[in-house]
């Protein structure tokens, strides 16, 4: 579904990314951690275009993300994104912020559109705020109406940009559940993020990140079992010291 | 039409240098003398006497909701005729150029002193109950805490309205005196280049003003870090 | 001081005896309003244009609007106005320069003050325009673009919006300054208020009643714009946002 091959960024002499390279398969979850800095946020941007890189290649669907000839708003339209800070639309209602990409890219009616939304948003436990303002949402309703935008496009995969980092601890887990929800209905998910419980519990492989380079990338219960890299190691220690 | 003809430009020099110092003249003093009369008025406003901030905001919002061409044409208008029947000065004499003094300094003082309420009251904020902490009175807090450092702040904003004011000075054409735009436009219409000398004049104010922008932005810059 | 003050003078009929002085100050204050509200329009139109360039991802169109912020804003007005007037007509090819000039002189000055305090007021209006957008966080951008949406939509649907809703008070006051401004076109004979008021000043004698005139007038302007736009800013405030 997602092929990362040796994946360089730099911004000036500033290396962001050096060679990365990993694959996701269809129907897996993969969780990407590392301390901030390490590049992850960045690597998983480059994924849907957002952020432009020098060298190597990204495939998502078959698609080449870096070739200058891909129509990307179209590939963007099948690869779902949440963000740290939600993005909502704040001068929109939470249906509209549903509903404006499935009209105007998708082309779809907008009552199909506002059905749609509706479905999603009654998924997340939020069709009863479905005429508010973002701002009028706590930031754990926020971002589950964000994952119901992302949702309503019908992406074949669901990228997470540390979908948790911005909330208060106690709406933590309603995002979460949500997220879990997804994965195990078999959503193809790559997510970044520095909740191991929720890595535990679904995630497929661990990716750790640091200065820029992917320096683990194993199957959930190696990473967990024992990390081969004392960096990783000294990562897991600080996390579970929290 | 034919060909531009810039020659009418070397000789009018002195001239047009002669309208600049104007310009500058007029330019310097209304900076100066807005700044301090704009200080004032930005402290009468914040000032808890009631009579003192009426006044100021009543004279701020005046300057402000009418065109600087009015407030000169008012002081081309009045000042003479007042001067004349309070000190009895001979009519004939020329009172144009302190005129434009008088009535740039009072227009730029309203433009000021909202600069410099908005610079005291984002340092106010905290600086104030720190300063009053260590038993400092309002008046010393002021003077020796809140505007030292609110003017380093205000700098950059100050400079760039004082680019503005040079520009607006040009307006002194309503009463013809020879500021370097008055000065520029008499030569070409005396010589019947006009198109020459008011791209001339023109390319000087952008060469001014914009390396004098130039130079506020990098000063910002500095100040910044 | 002896003034003989007469406020009738206004009901009084003008030389030429088709209207009174009121009527040359209604006059005036219409060609006012036409004047600053069309070139209002050329500002926000421009404006809003090179604000949006001026934050695209390509250097040339950004440095383009970047220009023409700064050639705007560092010559005076009446400098512009000036050039826009007399000089522009000049430099057109020489059978559209005089076909313009064979034009109705009353509707040439009001063309030159329009385009000049259009254009003059547009580039202030960009660095507004550029300053809100700025203002919004990076990741508004991303949103839009993740989804699927073209970057002109994304500026469409997603940043414009909030851009503007950010950006009407110091807009407020660029729309304010374009009716001060606008007086400015007296100096080349456009008969707006500024240019009536001197001219009664000169037929009657009355100097002060018509400068008082002028100024309120001015000051009245000023007062309903501003109560204008505050409805403006309440009837595009975002539930939820600050202030609600």
């Amino acid at each position: 579904m997602i092929a990362i091959k040796n994946v360089s960024k730099h911004y000036g002499s500033f290396q962001v990314l050096s060679e990365c390279s990993t694959q996701v398969a269809k129907g897996e979850v993969i969780v990407v951690c590392g301390p901030s800095g390490s590049g992850k946020s960045t690597l998983i941007k480059c994924v849907n275009g957002l952020e432009p890189f020098q060298s190597g290649e990204i495939i998502v669907n078959g698609i080449s993300v870096g070739d200058p000839k891909t129509n990307l708003p179209k590939l963007r339209a099948h690869v779902g994104m949440v963000f740290q800070n939600f993005e909502l639309f704040p001068h929109m209602s939470v249906t509209d912020n549903l509903a404006l990409a499935q009209v105007k890219v998708l082309g779809r009616s907008r009552e199909e559109a506002v059905q749609r939304g509706h479905q999603l948003l009654e998924r997340v436990g939020l069709l009863a705020q479905a005429e508010k303002f973002p701002g009028q949402l706590s930031g754990g309703q926020q971002q589950r109406v964000a994952i119901a935008r992302a949702l309503s496009m019908d992406p074949i995969c669901m990228l997470f940009d540390e979908p948790t980092s911005a909330l208060d601890p106690e709406m933590v887990k309603e995002v979460l559940d949500v997220m879990v929800g997804l994965a195990q209905e078999g959503m193809t998910m790559m997510v970044v993020t520095h909740e191991m419980g929720f890595a535990r519990r679904v995630a497929h492989r661990v990716i750790f990140m640091d200065q820029g380079r992917i320096v683990e990338d194993a199957p959930k219960e190696d990473f967990f079992g024992a990390p081969r890299s004392e960096r990783a190691q000294l990562f897991l220690s600080k996390i579970l010291q929290h | 039409m034919g060909e531009l003809d810039w020659t009418s430009i070397p000789g009018a020099l002195p001239f047009l240098w002669a309208g600049m110092v104007t310009t500058l003249e007029i330019t310097l003093l209304a900076v100066l003398v807005g700044i301090v009369w704009g200080t004032l008025l930005a402290i009468m406003r914040m000032s808890g006497v009631k009579l003192l901030s009426w006044f100021a905001a009543g004279y701020v919002n005046l300057f402000r909701s009418i065109p600087l061409v009015m407030v000169l044409l008012w002081f081309f208008l009045i000042v003479p005729a007042l001067l004349e029947s309070l000190f009895n000065t001979p009519r004939s004499a020329d009172t144009r150029l302190s005129s434009a003094m008088v009535a740039f300094a009072l227009f730029e003082a309203a433009y000021y002193s909202e600069i410099i309420r908005a610079g005291i009251q984002s340092v106010a904020k905290g600086q104030l109950g720190a300063a009053s902490a260590l038993g400092l009175t309002y008046a010393q807090a002021m003077t020796m805490v809140i505007l030292p450092q609110a003017f380093r702040n205000m700098v950059p904003l100050l400079l760039t309205q004082g680019i503005i004011l040079f520009q607006d000075t040009s307006l002194v054409y309503v009463s013809s005196l020879a500021d370097f735009f008055g000065a520029a436009y008499k030569v070409g219409d005396r010589d019947g280049r006009l198109v020459e000398m008011l791209l001339f004049a023109g390319a000087v104010y952008f060469l001014i003003c914009f390396s004098a922008s130039l130079l506020v932005r990098r000063f910002q810059k500095k100040v910044a870090t | 001081m002896g003034y003989h003050w007469n406020w009738g003078v206004f009901a009084s009929p003008v030389p030429s005896g088709e209207t009174s002085y009121l009527g040359w100050m209604i006059s005036g204050f219409e060609t006012t309003l036409a004047l600053s509200l069309s070139a209002w329009l050329i500002a926000l139109v421009i404006g809003s244009g090179m604000g949006v360039l001026r934050t695209v991802p390509n250097r040339w169109l950004a440095g383009l609007a970047a220009a023409y912020v700064e050639l705007f804003r560092n010559i005076p007005l009446l400098v512009q106005l000036f050039i826009w007037y007399f000089v522009l007509p000049e430099l057109l090819p020489a059978g559209l320069g005089d076909a313009y000039k064979g034009t109705n002189p009353l509707l040439q000055q009001f063309v030159a003050a329009m385009v000049c305090l259009g254009l003059f007021t547009g580039a202030r209006v960009c660095e507004q325009v550029r300053s809100g957008i700025n203002s919004l966080p990076r990741g508004q951008k991303y949103a839009g673009l993740a989804l699927g949406l073209t970057l002109p939509q994304t500026y469409r649907y997603a940043l414009l919006p909030m851009a503007f809703r950010i950006i009407v008070p110091p807009l407020t006051s660029e729309f304010l300054n374009i009716f001060k401004n606008s007086a400015v076109a007296s100096t080349i004979g456009l008969l707006e208020l500024a240019a009536q008021g001197r001219q009664l000043v000169d037929y009657t004698a009355q100097p002060y009643e018509s400068f008082i005139a002028v100024t309120l007038t001015f000051m009245a302007l000023n007062a309903i714009v501003m109560s204008l736009m505050h409805l403006l800013e309440a009837r595009t405030r975002v539930p939820g946002s600050m202030g609600t």
